[in-house]
């Protein structure tokens, strides 16, 4: 008989995140076709009234300690209900928030935690997981040779609306001891302010590695300008230093919207896919005719992004007059 | 201060990536390999930490294609060491090769002890585990991933380390050392070193070699099933022509959508 299955709820300041009701939606449709329960795993403090919005699990853990009132990467308390329940499979949002806590829970018991998880189905009583490798260029069908086995899945694989299930489901109160913290939470820092909040513009103009200088993204600026809307970001260039953080736009940047979200030279990793999938309108520029961000893209463009930019900026100008 | 610096080689992603023919593994007879780019952000806030507190940095590498190049340019760029582990069995799990990262650490010469472990958070062909927390549970060290800022303390004893979550949001922590850190990004982008500089350092250090404790590859922990180019459900409609027939095209989008 297996094991049952586990969603490692997530909470951030107070809240059950959307990552991890995508995952209660995923989890039980695993733990269906597994034939077991759906339990959801609560570490907090204080934190008992959110197993209600943990509704799609047949069970919550809830396990209430201080060291859980803020956020932790200690695994310790996970390790000990792991090894105490022996549940099949835990599924862990693949966050920069869970994805330290799977991954040393893992380390400590011996399992592996499988990468970047996009689905994960039941064949023949083994779970299968298809992962992204190799910064979403290929993807592999991988399954784990343990129980339990741990699963990052990644933000999206359903939709947290399938996972938002309101009622209060049994709660049962488990007790963990945690280990003298060797890592401590001190504070959050919050971003810088001032700048331009491209959470909420219409237009937005995307450079990645692609524009290859600080001075070209002068051409994106003169492009975002004549379309009325900002300059944001992929990662590379935030870390090259020539936009601000509050620019980025992806997993550990900002969800955008925009009615149009135009990519000068970003490839399409899955983490800058993650923050602007839900554009209305996605148009991509890139060198390589086989770079992912085509597979999401509306409309793609061919071409060089320092050749093409100046070519749309004119056209607009033009046709505005 | 001492200051470890794990590096690895990964796949450069801008190539085009083949699949062998047993349809389970990436085909590596034209690879290009590149430094993990979360690695170098490990190396860049190692020669940082240099800079403010003093002390030592060796770099430790596990034997690769074109592995002693970007040794010699950590070492250009301010490594004072350079450790290279040899005869590394094929096919190592994570789970594996962070053991045996751990009993290089442990047992090579002059590695312990140490106060910080830098390392990149995850590298893009990490499918079993992630390497850096994988590392702490193997030495009983702290750990903390997604990590954007190092300070060490006055007393040597703690750090205050910077981790991103999302929105843009970050937390401090206090960490105390010995430490493994996954690094996501540096304070400030990798420095560049030209070639020169790299050639001097050919000439005037040295790369130290390490035989791999005879530890084997590691029972597999996950098994690949099937790999392949992901399955595209949908495909951008190309516009096509000269740059400035596409920019005719971009605006007829703009204008049918009220976005002109």
């Amino acid at each position: 008989m297996a094991g049952n299955i586990w969603v490692l709820a997530e909470t951030w300041r107070g809240q059950v995140t959307e990552t991890a009701l995508e995952l209660m939606a995923l989890g039980r449709e695993v733990a269906g076709q597994l034939g077991v329960p759906l339990e959801a795993v609560l570490l907090g403090h204080n934190a008992r009234p959110l197993a209600s919005s943990l509704g799609a699990a047949d069970t919550v853990l809830y396990a209430d300690h201080a060291a859980f009132a803020e956020p932790t990467p200690e695994a310790g308390a996970l390790v000990q209900l792991i090894k105490e329940r022996r549940p099949h499979a835990v599924l862990v949002p693949w966050t920069n928030l869970s994805m330290d806590i799977g991954a040393l829970a893992a380390a400590h018991l011996e399992v592996p935690f499988v990468n970047g998880c996009k689905d994960l189905k039941a064949e023949g009583g083994a779970l299968v997981a298809q992962c992204v490798v190799y910064g979403g260029k290929l993807e592999a069908a991988v399954t784990a040779t343990t129980t339990p086995a741990l699963f990052g899945v990644l933000p999206g694989s359903r939709s947290a609306d399938a996972g938002r299930v309101d009622k209060m489901p049994p709660v049962v109160d488990v007790a963990v001891i945690m280990p003298e913290p060797k890592v401590r939470f001190s504070r959050y820092l919050e971003p810088e302010t001032g700048d331009v909040d491209i959470t909420q513009q219409d237009v937005l103009v995307a450079v990645g590695r692609g524009i290859q200088t600080k001075d070209n993204i002068d051409l994106a600026e003169a492009l975002a300008v004549t379309l009325g809307g900002a300059v944001c970001g992929s990662r590379p260039v935030i870390d090259q230093g020539w936009l601000s953080l509050s620019r980025q736009v992806g997993k550990s940047g900002m969800q955008v919207k925009p009615k149009l979200y135009l990519m000068l030279g970003i490839s399409g990793a899955p983490e800058h896919i993650e923050g602007m999938k839900d554009a209305q309108l996605i148009v991509a520029v890139n060198t390589d005719a086989a770079a992912p961000i085509f597979n999401i893209a509306h409309y793609g463009i061919v071409g060089d992004a320092l050749e093409i930019a100046p070519a749309l900026t004119e056209a607009v100008k033009s046709k505005k007059g | 201060m001492s200051v470890l610096v794990l590096l690895k080689m990964v796949p450069d992603v801008v190539e085009e990536l083949e699949v062998s023919a047993d349809g389970k593994s990436l085909d590596t007879s034209f690879l290009r390999t590149i430094l993990n780019e979360r690695d170098d952000h490990a190396l860049e806030q190692a020669l940082l930490l240099k800079e403010r507190h003093g002390g030592k940095i060796t770099v430790i590498a596990l034997d690769a294609p074109d592995m002693d190049d970007v040794l010699f340019t950590a070492l250009a760029k301010g490594a004072d060491r350079a450790v290279k582990v040899t005869d590394v069995p094929e096919g190592l799990t994570t789970h594996a090769a962070a053991r045996l990262c751990a009993q290089v650490i442990a047992t090579g010469p002059g590695l312990l002890p140490v106060d910080l472990v830098l390392t990149g958070v995850q590298a893009l062909d990490d499918l079993d585990g992630l390497s850096a927390p994988l590392l702490a549970q193997q030495l009983d060290f702290a750990y903390l991933g997604v990590v954007t800022g190092v300070a060490v303390d006055a007393s040597g004893q703690g750090a205050t380390v910077i981790k991103e979550y999302a929105g843009g949001v970050r937390g401090e922590f206090a960490v105390r050392l010995p430490a493994v850190l996954g690094a996501q990004a540096a304070e400030k982008p990798p420095r560049y070193v030209p070639v020169a500089k790299v050639r001097a350092a050919m000439k005037a250090q040295a790369i130290e070699t390490v035989p791999a404790p005879g530890s084997g590859a590691g029972a597999a922990l996950v098994e690949v099933q099937q790999m392949a180019k992901p399955v595209v459900s949908s495909h951008a409609e190309m516009l096509e022509g000269s740059p400035e027939e596409v920019a005719g095209k971009f605006c007829e989008l703009l204008a049918k959508r009220g976005l002109l």
